[in-house]
């Protein structure tokens, strides 16, 4: 028997060298395409710095949300192999959850309206803290009853069939939240639980007086921007924290490699996937309240395209490793920035998901990705 | 302790325990011999609680586990060394023994039993900090028994611990057995080296293609003919 196993793990490793058989096309269009962005871009940034580093910025904001939502992605598929594509609508209803929080319940001032005396910033703060959390419990929620209604059934059933599935629970939240007496299909402007603040940076930094543009040639930047960037990088370092150092964390590894040995040693598996599930789900909601206010309008499709991009920058970063999808967000944040700033706008799409095609030619398993492992 | 009567598991359409009965008492050693494919491996997973009999009741200590969840029954204080080991690969070796306690509270405690694994065995202790699926096949089979004496069980089930094991590594880790079971642990032992089981248990049943066949003290039974014939190769 070992010396069976030995055979076939010498073949795949030869099979693996080989890589898939149109690789070296790829790697060639690879290689000659970073060469191209490099001096296209360098050359921009030379001649315009200014230009070339406010596009990096823009770069900076998708790239974070894109790593909210891509890190449950890579954290589902570790654990159950499924790619669940129903996550970018469980953002889009983060999104909505919060817009009528705050539209229609004024939820973001019951601090204001429970101790009038505090002051007005802590007031703002603590009613923006509630909406966003509120936003991500509903988003739990939802995702650990999709997981538990409509995957768990399926979780010994062939992988296909869990990812249609997937498809359909996404279909199913964009049209039913589409229907007039749910979300509505219109585009809704989106009313933020706190006012925003942009700054310019020219000989120093200086606030924009809201409604007019930025002067010419400066960097400008919002408070939204901080705010995602910080919550981006504290969601990345906590996770981290989770999944090395504590109890769960570790059960969920071991679980994601193999179940029914994870069962042996009292893991409920049960509930280490409906935790994974969830704290994907609340960094998606987190990210949909963000982008809801970094872009002001909502509708129910709105989880669609960047619940797609997040997705191909956990395959670039390599699915299943967490610091993967962080760094291929933000890889996709800058390529969509720079496709907007230096060629069209419309291009940014037909980019990103030529960086997922190229991957899958190049490389299927991702800048941090292990090549798949044979199991029994 | 441990009594199973009747058991009858299905994969599928294939019966593969067809009626199995049979005792552990407490500090015993009693071991489960047969053929490739007879069902013993099917009997530890069942006991688990990985796989639901048909028919058939498993009583521990007068509790009735047979329809318990694994994790439940981990609880209940049954352990098992999966075969093949079954080390979590990715994780480090303190890391799957941590993963060997998770249904126990008390940190103090299980940092007790963690240095005494360490003790029992220290080249788990060196390596510490290296990942499982490093190791190699004896530290590995090691590395699975202290994992699941992590949980402090009453009752340990060993899924053909010698496999692939030098003669040396083999005598070694029967060695280790004997002295898990002095410090009061019983064991239910599933091998395919007949002889060596026999040579550490109490008590022996015999199982072919999903029943038991025959069954009495282990000296008894290495004395049997057709044992000898059909498992001791003499
Ligand atoms: N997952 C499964 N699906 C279908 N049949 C199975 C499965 N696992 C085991 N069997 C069948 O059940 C029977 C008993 O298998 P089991 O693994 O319990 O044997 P075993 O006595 O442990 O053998 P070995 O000494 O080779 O480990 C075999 O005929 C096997 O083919
Ligand atoms: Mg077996």
């Amino acid at each position: 028997m070992p010396g069976r196993n030995k055979v076939t793990k010498k073949t795949l490793s030869a099979g693996q060298r080989r890589g898939p058989p149109l690789a070296w096309v790829g790697w060639s269009f690879l290689i000659l395409l970073a060469v191209v962005t490099v001096l296209y871009v360098g050359l921009k940034a030379v001649a315009n710095p200014i230009l070339f580093l406010q596009n990096l910025l823009d770069g900076l904001k998708l790239g974070f949300v894109y790593a909210l939502i891509a890190l449950g992605y890579t954290m589902v598929y570790g654990i159950v192999k499924l790619i669940n594509f129903a996550h970018g609508d469980v953002f889009m209803v983060g999104a909505f959850t919060s817009y009528y929080a705050v539209s229609r319940f004024n939820l973001h001032m019951w601090p204001a309206a429970a101790f009038p005396s505090i002051s007005p910033n802590l007031a703002v703060v603590l009613g923006s803290l509630t909406v966003i959390l509120l936003s991500m419990a509903v988003c739990v929620i939802l995702a650990v009853t999709i997981e538990r209604v409509a995957y768990k059934p399926l979780r010994d059933a062939p992988r296909i069939a869990a990812l249609i599935t997937a498809i359909g629970v996404s279909f199913f939240l964009e049209f039913f939240g589409a229907l007039p007496f749910v979300f509505s299909a219109r585009f809704i402007p989106y009313k933020a639980p706190f006012s925003t603040h942009a700054w310019y940076i020219k000989d120093g930094i200086h606030p924009i007086i809201s409604g007019q543009a930025s002067p010419d040639n400066t960097i400008s930047f919002s408070n939204i921007f901080l705010i995602i960037a910080a919550a981006s990088i504290l969601v990345q370092v906590l996770l981290q924290y989770i999944v090395k150092r504590t109890k769960i964390g570790i059960a969920m590894r071991a679980a994601s490699y193999d179940k029914p040995t994870a069962r042996l040693m009292g893991i409920n598996v049960d509930r280490v996937i409906s935790f994974t599930f969830a704290i994907g789900a609340a960094f998606a909601g987190l990210g949909g309240v963000l982008y809801a206010i970094a872009y002001s309008s909502i509708y129910t499709q709105l989880g669609v395209l960047p619940g797609l991009k997040a997705f191909v920058a956990a395959v670039l970063g390599g699915i299943g490793s967490i610091p993967g999808a962080f760094v291929g967000a933000l890889i996709m944040g800058q390529a969509e920035a720079m496709t907007m700033g230096y060629i069209s706008t419309p291009m940014r799409d037909a980019v990103a998901f030529s960086i997922l095609i190229i991957v899958l030619l190049v490389k299927p398993t991702g800048l941090f990705g292990e090549p798949a492992q044979e199991k029994a | 302790m441990l009594r199973v009567e009747n058991l009858h598991v299905y994969y599928g359409a294939i019966h593969a325990l067809q009626g199995v009965s049979f005792n552990v008492e407490q500090g015993e050693i009693v071991t489960l011999i047969g053929a490739n494919g007879a069902g013993k491996s099917t009997i530890l997973r069942t006991i688990s609680g990985l796989l639901r009999p048909r028919e058939g009741s498993i009583m521990l200590n007068g509790t009735e586990i047979t329809t318990m969840p694994a994790e439940r029954i981990v609880s209940m204080g049954i352990s098992q060394v999966p075969e093949g080991r079954r080390i979590f690969a990715p994780l480090t070796v303190k890391e799957n023994l941590t993963m060997g306690a998770y249904t126990r509270k008390d940190q103090a405690e299980i940092q007790a039993t963690l240095e005494r694994s360490y003790k029992s065995f220290p080249r788990l202790k060196e390596r510490e900090s290296q990942y499982g699926g490093t190791l190699s096949g004896g530290e590995q089979q090691m590395l699975a028994m202290a994992r699941a004496l992590m949980a402090q069980p009453s009752l340990l089930l060993l899924d053909e611990p010698s496999m692939g094991l030098s003669p040396l590594l083999v005598e070694e880790i029967f060695r280790i057995i004997v002295e898990i079971n002095k410090q009061g642990t019983s064991i239910l032992l599933v091998e395919q080296n007949a002889q060596m089981a026999l040579s550490i248990a109490n008590r022996a049943y015999v199982l072919e293609t999903g029943s038991i066949v025959l069954s009495g003290d282990a000296s008894e039974i290495a004395e049997n003919p057709d044992v000898k014939k059909a498992y001791l190769g003499i």
